[in-house]
C-alpha cells in the first residue's frame, strides 16, 4: 500500500503521544528531588511515603469498598437491562427503558453528580432515607452510569449470540430462569468479566459524581489526589500512579489473555 | 448450581407469590432495570427542573420549596429569576459559548489524529491489530485524574517538554503552556483519543477492500479513492467518534481546573464554582439545565447513528 511508512510513522507518533506522559509519571516517581521534574538520583522514598499516608490509605480502601460493591450491582442490573433489550422484542417502556440506559454514557458528569445530590436530598426531606451522604449513595450515583457501560458490553455479545443451546434447553423442558442461569451466563461470562472490570474502573476512577453525592468522612481515593494535585506538585502521587498502572497493565493482560483463550476454546 | 438456587425456599416463595400475583419473571426482570433507572436516572433531572425555578435561601438545603400550603390552597410559585439571572450575566453565556467552541476543536482536532491511527490499525494484520487496540484502550483504564496531572507535569514552566527545550538550546526563555487554552485543548484530545479511535476502528475495519481494489482498478488514486470510497463509508463511525468527544467535553471539570488558567471558564466549572463556592442550588440547577439543552441535539444525533449501527448488524 503506497503511502503506508507515512501512515506508520504518524500511528507511532500518535501512540507516543498517548504513552510519554504515563512514562514520565513512572520515571519520576523514582526520582529523589521533591521537584518533579528535576531528576536527583534514584530513590523509592516517595513509595515508602505514600504508604505511611494514613489519608491516601483511608480513601484508596473506601474507593476499593465503592467500587467492589458498584461493580457487583451494575453488572446484575447492567445485565438485567442488556437481557431485556436484547430478548424481550416489543413491550411497553422499551423506547424509555433504551434511552435511560444510553443517556448516562454521554451525560456530562456535572450534571449526573448535581441531580442525583438534589435527588437525595428531596427523599431525605421526604422519606427521611438516604439519612446523610456517603458511601451508601456514592455506591447508587456509581451504580447509575456504570450499569449503563455493562449493558453496552453484555448488548453486544447476546446479540451475536446463537440461541441454538438456549432452545435445546427449553425443548429439553427447562424452565426459562433456569436456561437463564444454567445457558445463558456461562456463555455470556466473558462479557460480565469485561464489565465489571469496567465498572470496577470507572468507579475507581471517578472524581467528580462522588464530589457532589458524598457526605462528610468518606472522601475517595480521588477526591484526596486531587485536593493535593490542586495545591501544587507531590512526588508520592507519581508513585501511587505508577502502582495504579502497573496493577492495570497485568490485570488488561490478564485478561485479554483470558478473553483470547475462552474465545479459542468456545 | 441453579437446581440449589431454585430449591432455596426463600427464592421458591418469592416466585410462587409473585405467580399468584400474576406478576412474571417477565415483569420482574424488566422492573428491576426500568425501576433503578427511573428513580436515579430521570427523576433526578426532575428534581434539578424544579430546584432551577425555586429561590435560593440561607437554609439547608439552600433554597425555598415550591409549593406552599397557606392553609386553605397550595401555592406554586415559579421563579425564572434563575434563568434570566444567567442571561444577564454575560459570564455564563461566555462560559456556554466557549465551551461549545473548546469541545467542537478539540474533536476535530481527535479526529485528525485519531482518524489515521484507527485506519492504520483496521489495516494492520492480526497479531499487531489486536496488540496495537489493546495499547489504545489501556490508558483509558488508568485513571483519568492522573493522566491530566501526568501532563501538568509536562506542560509546566519547569516541566518536561520546557526542560528538554532548554537543555537543547532550541528556546532560552520557558514557554508558558499551563494554565493556557492550548493545555485544555490538548488534555481534552489527549484524555479521549481512545473514544474517537474506537468508533473509527469499529467501523474501519469492516470495510470491503473489494471496493477499494475495483476503485483502484480504474484508474482511482489512493486520494481519490479515500476521499470517494473510504471516508463516505466511514461517516457513521466519524459522527460516533465525534460525538462522544464532543459531548462529555463540554461538561469537562477536571480538565479546565486543572490544566486551564482561571479565567478558562467552561460551563461545568461554572457549575461546579456556583454549587460548591457559592452554595447556590438553584443557579447551579439552572446551569445543569441550559446545559442539557444544548447537549440534546448531540445526543440525538449521536443515538440514531447508532440506532443504524444496531439495525445493520
Amino acid at each position: 500500500m503506497k503511502g503506508s511508512g507515512l501512515l506508520r510513522i504518524y500511528c507511532v507518533l500518535g501512540f507516543i503521544f498517548l504513552y510519554a506522559p504515563i512514562l514520565s509519571l513512572i520515571i519520576f516517581s523514582f526520582n529523589e528531588s521533591k521537584l518533579v521534574t528535576v531528576w536527583g538520583g534514584f530513590s523509592t522514598k516517595w513509595y515508602g511515603e505514600l504508604f505511611r499516608d494514613p489519608q491516601i490509605l483511608g480513601s484508596a480502601w473506601i474507593s476499593f469498598q465503592v467500587a467492589f460493591v458498584t461493580a457487583t450491582l451494575a453488572v446484575i442490573l447492567g445485565t438485567l437491562a442488556a437481557y431485556v433489550l436484547v430478548r424481550f422484542g416489543r413491550f411497553r417502556g422499551r423506547a424509555l427503558l433504551t434511552g435511560m440506559s444510553t443517556a448516562p454514557l454521554v451525560m456530562p458528569e456535572v450534571i449526573t453528580g448535581l441531580s442525583l445530590l438534589l435527588l437525595f436530598v428531596s427523599m431525605e426531606q421526604l422519606i427521611g432515607w438516604p439519612a446523610g451522604r456517603g458511601k451508601t449513595t456514592i455506591i447508587i450515583a456509581h451504580v447509575t452510569f456504570c450499569m449503563a457501560y455493562v449493558a453496552v458490553v453484555v448488548q453486544s455479545r447476546l446479540a451475536g449470540l446463537d440461541r441454538d443451546l438456549e432452545e435445546a434447553a427449553m425443548d429439553l423442558g427447562a424452565r426459562p430462569v433456569r436456561v437463564f442461569f444454567d445457558i445463558t451466563i456461562p456463555v455470556i461470562a466473558p462479557a460480565l468479566v469485561a464489565g465489571w472490570l469496567l465498572a470496577f474502573t470507572l468507579s475507581l476512577d471517578d472524581l467528580v459524581v462522588a464530589s457532589f453525592v458524598t457526605g462528610p468522612g468518606a472522601s475517595t481515593l480521588p477526591m484526596v489526589i486531587f485536593s493535593k494535585v490542586r495545591l501544587g506538585v507531590s512526588p508520592d502521587i507519581n508513585a501511587l500512579a505508577t502502582i495504579i498502572i502497573v496493577v492495570v497493565a497485568i490485570a488488561v493482560g490478564l485478561a485479554t489473555w483470558y478473553m483470547r483463550r475462552s474465545a479459542r476454546n468456545g | 448450581m441453579t437446581g440449589a438456587i431454585e430449591r432455596f425456599p426463600p427464592f421458591r416463595w418469592t416466585a410462587a407469590v409473585l405467580r399468584r400475583l400474576g406478576l412474571g419473571g417477565r415483569v420482574l426482570v424488566v422492573a428491576v432495570p426500568f425501576l433503578w433507572l427511573l428513580v436515579f436516572f430521570l427523576i433526578p433531572f426532575l428534581v434539578v427542573a424544579k430546584i432551577s425555578l425555586s429561590e435560593p435561601a440561607i437554609a439547608m438545603p439552600p433554597y425555598l420549596p415550591l409549593v406552599e400550603w397557606d392553609g386553605a390552597r397550595a401555592l406554586l410559585t415559579l421563579n425564572f429569576e434563575n434563568f434570566a439571572y444567567l442571561l444577564s450575566d454575560p459570564l455564563y453565556l461566555n462560559a456556554y459559548i466557549f465551551s461549545i467552541k473548546v469541545a467542537f476543536i478539540s474533536a476535530i482536532i481527535a479526529l485528525l489524529v485519531g482518524y489515521p491511527m484507527a485506519y492504520y490499525i483496521a489495516r494492520s494484520p492480526e497479531p499487531r491489530r489486536s496488540l496495537l487496540l489493546t495499547l489504545v484502550i489501556l490508558p483509558f483504564w488508568t485513571s483519568f485524574l492522573l493522566r491530566v496531572y501526568a501532563w501538568q507535569g509536562f506542560l509546566r514552566s519547569n516541566g518536561v517538554i520546557n526542560n528538554f527545550l532548554l537543555g537543547t538550546g532550541i528556546i532560552d526563555q520557558p514557554l508558558v503552556m499551563l494554565q493556557t487554552d492550548f493545555a485544555v485543548y490538548l488534555g481534552i484530545v489527549y484524555t479521549y483519543l481512545p473514544f474517537m479511535i474506537l468508533p473509527l476502528y469499529a467501523n474501519l475495519v469492516k470495510l470491503d477492500e473489494s471496493l477499494l481494489e475495483a476503485s483502484a482498478d480504474l484508474g482511482g488514486r489512493p486520494l481519490v479513492t479515500f476521499f470517494h470510497i473510504t471516508l463516505p463509508l466511514s461517516m457513521p463511525g466519524i459522527i460516533a467518534g465525534f460525538m462522544l468527544v464532543f459531548v462529555p467535553a463540554i461538561g469537562e471539570f477536571v480538565i479546565p481546573e486543572l490544566l486551564g488558567g482561571p479565567d478558562t471558564l467552561m460551563i461545568g466549572r461554572v457549575l461546579w464554582n456556583e454549587f460548591f463556592s457559592n452554595r447556590d442550588w438553584p443557579v447551579a440547577s439552572a446551569v445543569a439545565i441550559a446545559m442539557l439543552i444544548v447537549l440534546v441535539v448531540p445526543i440525538m444525533i449521536l443515538r440514531s447513528v447508532q440506532a443504524d449501527k444496531g439495525e445493520a448488524a
